[in-house]
């Protein structure tokens, strides 16, 4: 640690509400990147998933919006300490769109316009914890923050929640993603504060 | 932040665990073949770490995560870095 | 340059305020004391952290102000409206207090204060800071390389070191300064009000042919203007070297 700089308090971080440890509270957005925001027309947008044999089921936009979509507040936890809570998106479940697949894959790697990805197992993507988000906040979701669609994994550290999410594979072994290869921790459940390999 | 900052911002996380100055170093990109000073690699810090892009084709370069304690480096974006190192 | 690249790992060191002085109504420049200071080149930067007692820190990047050969570090702060380091630094920062820093860094945006070649400064708002660092190099080593400040300020009083740069380009020694300013004009100049473009920056004896050294520094969006300009202007972009400050100015 550091010597103490007289008077620095830094930004607000306590508060009534429970955050997970470590975090901070934020009332904007802040927007994160490892490149060039992707610009993606969803008249060429395509959403897919492969299974571990090759199974392919594929969405266009007009596909993608035809399915049932949901409306949900959940809260925020970004890797960079920052939270933000009660946020409200409308997506589709991940439920729905895997309801066709055939697989016993445990592992997911999920694909971004860009070059992103990220893994996590795949019973992290079902039971209602996942979704392709489309809109946030009653707007449709713009570039910078991962329109026109992102994965939502909530209960997981934010840079699971890739944004211009392309795709997911399912595979049978699991495979790091971009961060996860480079000292961020495999599955990143803030609650246990698992940020980094070993923690 | 989606714009980049130049290659300079570098030089602060590398000092910390290199004793040359990275960014004044040339590599080349494994994805393209330009060679150019790191400096003037398109960086990334808005992120979990900091992503260095080629000034001419964007792939990446290189990558850094810090957690307390540890430093990661991935450098498999250059093939090679030639570095001034006088006196060698 | 005339610094090895081997410089040693960096490390935090601890130093002491001397003095604040008030450049504008949000900026002000702090004097360091740092024990050991290895000394600088122009256009260096040091990074500056804060902890509060809980343990949690913030840190950022600023540059030096101040010529390589004096032994007391300064740093101009521009004071950021919902930054969470500057505000700390021009409002709560006082004489004795201690400042953790690093540095210092960079060995690309640098000037040698042995070359003789022409050098054109680009300044965008607090991105004068740095090319600051240079004028007082020079000056220091008593260079005579030609030097054109080019520098893009919202309105007067936004001007830093407004008195020292007109001091130091009535000297006659080839300092020449030029203002472009974007929002408002002093009153009775006859400058119009707008942002930077190809004339002011091609004034006689600093056009391609003259082929100066470039340094432009600034909001990432200036930065990437100026260089465009130059760029087209025929400068060789292999001459010219910039640093981003990020969108805002950067210097949170």
């Amino acid at each position: 640690m550091g010597i103490v700089s007289p008077g620095f308090r830094g930004r607000p971080r306590s508060g009534r509400e429970k955050l997970p440890p470590g975090q901070y509270l934020v009332t904007d957005f802040p927007v994160l990147s490892a490149g060039p925001t992707p610009r993606v027309k969803t008249r060429s947008w395509e959403f897919r998933i492969t299974t571990e044999t090759g199974e392919v089921h594929t969405w266009d936009w007009a596909a993608f919006q035809a399915l049932p979509a949901e409306e949900f507040q959940v809260d925020l936890h970004c890797v960079t300490k920052w939270s933000k809570l009660h946020t409200t998106w409308r997506g589709v479940s991940l439920d729905t769109l895997l309801a066709q697949a055939q697989t016993s894959a445990e592992y997911a790697l999920a694909r971004s316009y860009g070059g992103y990805t990220t893994n996590l197992p795949l019973a992290d993507l079902l039971d209602g914890q996942a979704w392709v988000a489309f809109e946030y906040g009653g707007r449709p979701l713009t570039a910078e923050h991962g329109g026109p669609a992102r994965l939502l994994v909530p209960h997981l550290y934010l840079w699971k929640s890739a944004k211009w999410v392309q795709g997911i594979d399912l595979k049978a072994k699991d495979e790091p993603g971009f961060w996860e290869s480079l000292g961020y921790h495999n599955y990143g459940d803030p609650w246990r504060e698992q940020r980094y390999w070993g923690d | 932040m989606t714009t980049h900052l130049d290659g300079n911002v570098l030089a602060g996380t590398f000092g910390v665990v290199f004793a040359v100055d990275i960014t004044t170093a040339v590599g080349q990109c494994a994805s393209c073949g330009t060679r150019e000073a790191i400096a003037q690699a398109m960086v990334y810090t808005d992120a979990p770490g900091l992503v260095a892009r080629c000034g001419c084709c964007g792939e990446v370069v290189l990558r850094v995560t810090r957690s307390a304690g540890r430093t990661w480096l991935d450098m498999r974006g250059v093939s090679y870095l030639e570095l001034q190192t006088p006196g060698e | 340059m005339a610094r090895a690249a081997v410089l040693g790992r960096l490390t935090w060191q601890v130093g002491m305020v001397t003095e604040i002085r008030k450049e504008t109504a949000t900026a002000s420049t702090i004097m360091i004391d740092v024990p050991g200071w290895p000394g600088h080149a122009a256009g260096q930067h040091v990074d500056v952290r804060l902890t509060a007692e809980d343990g949690y820190s913030a840190q950022r990047s600023y540059s030096i102000a101040s010529a390589p050969g004096r032994d007391r570090l300064e740093l101009t702060v521009q004071r950021l409206e919902d930054g969470e380091v500057s505000p700390y630094l021009t409002d709560v920062l006082m004489v004795g207090y201690p400042l953790e820093l690093r540095g210092p860094i960079g060995g690309w945006f640098v000037w040698d204060t042995g070359a003789g070649r022409p050098v054109l400064l680009v300044a965008g708002g607090s991105g004068v800071v740095p090319l600051m660092s240079m004028i007082r190099a020079r000056a220091e080593a008593g260079s005579r390389a030609p030097f054109r400040l080019v520098y893009s300020v919202r309105s007067p009083e936004t001007v830093l070191y407004a008195a020292e740069l007109a001091e130091r380009s009535q000297a006659g020694d080839g300092l020449e300064v030029s203002y472009v300013y974007t929002r408002s004009a002093p009153p009775g100049a006859r400058v119009r009000v707008g942002r930077l473009n190809p004339v002011v920056l091609a004034a006689p004896g600093w056009t391609r042919e003259a082929a100066p050294a470039v340094f432009i520094c600034g909001p990432t969006g200036f930065v990437e203007a100026a260089a465009s300009l130059l760029v087209k202007a025929g400068h060789d972009p292999g001459v010219i070297k910039t640093e981003r400050f990020g969108p805002s100015g950067g210097q949170a």
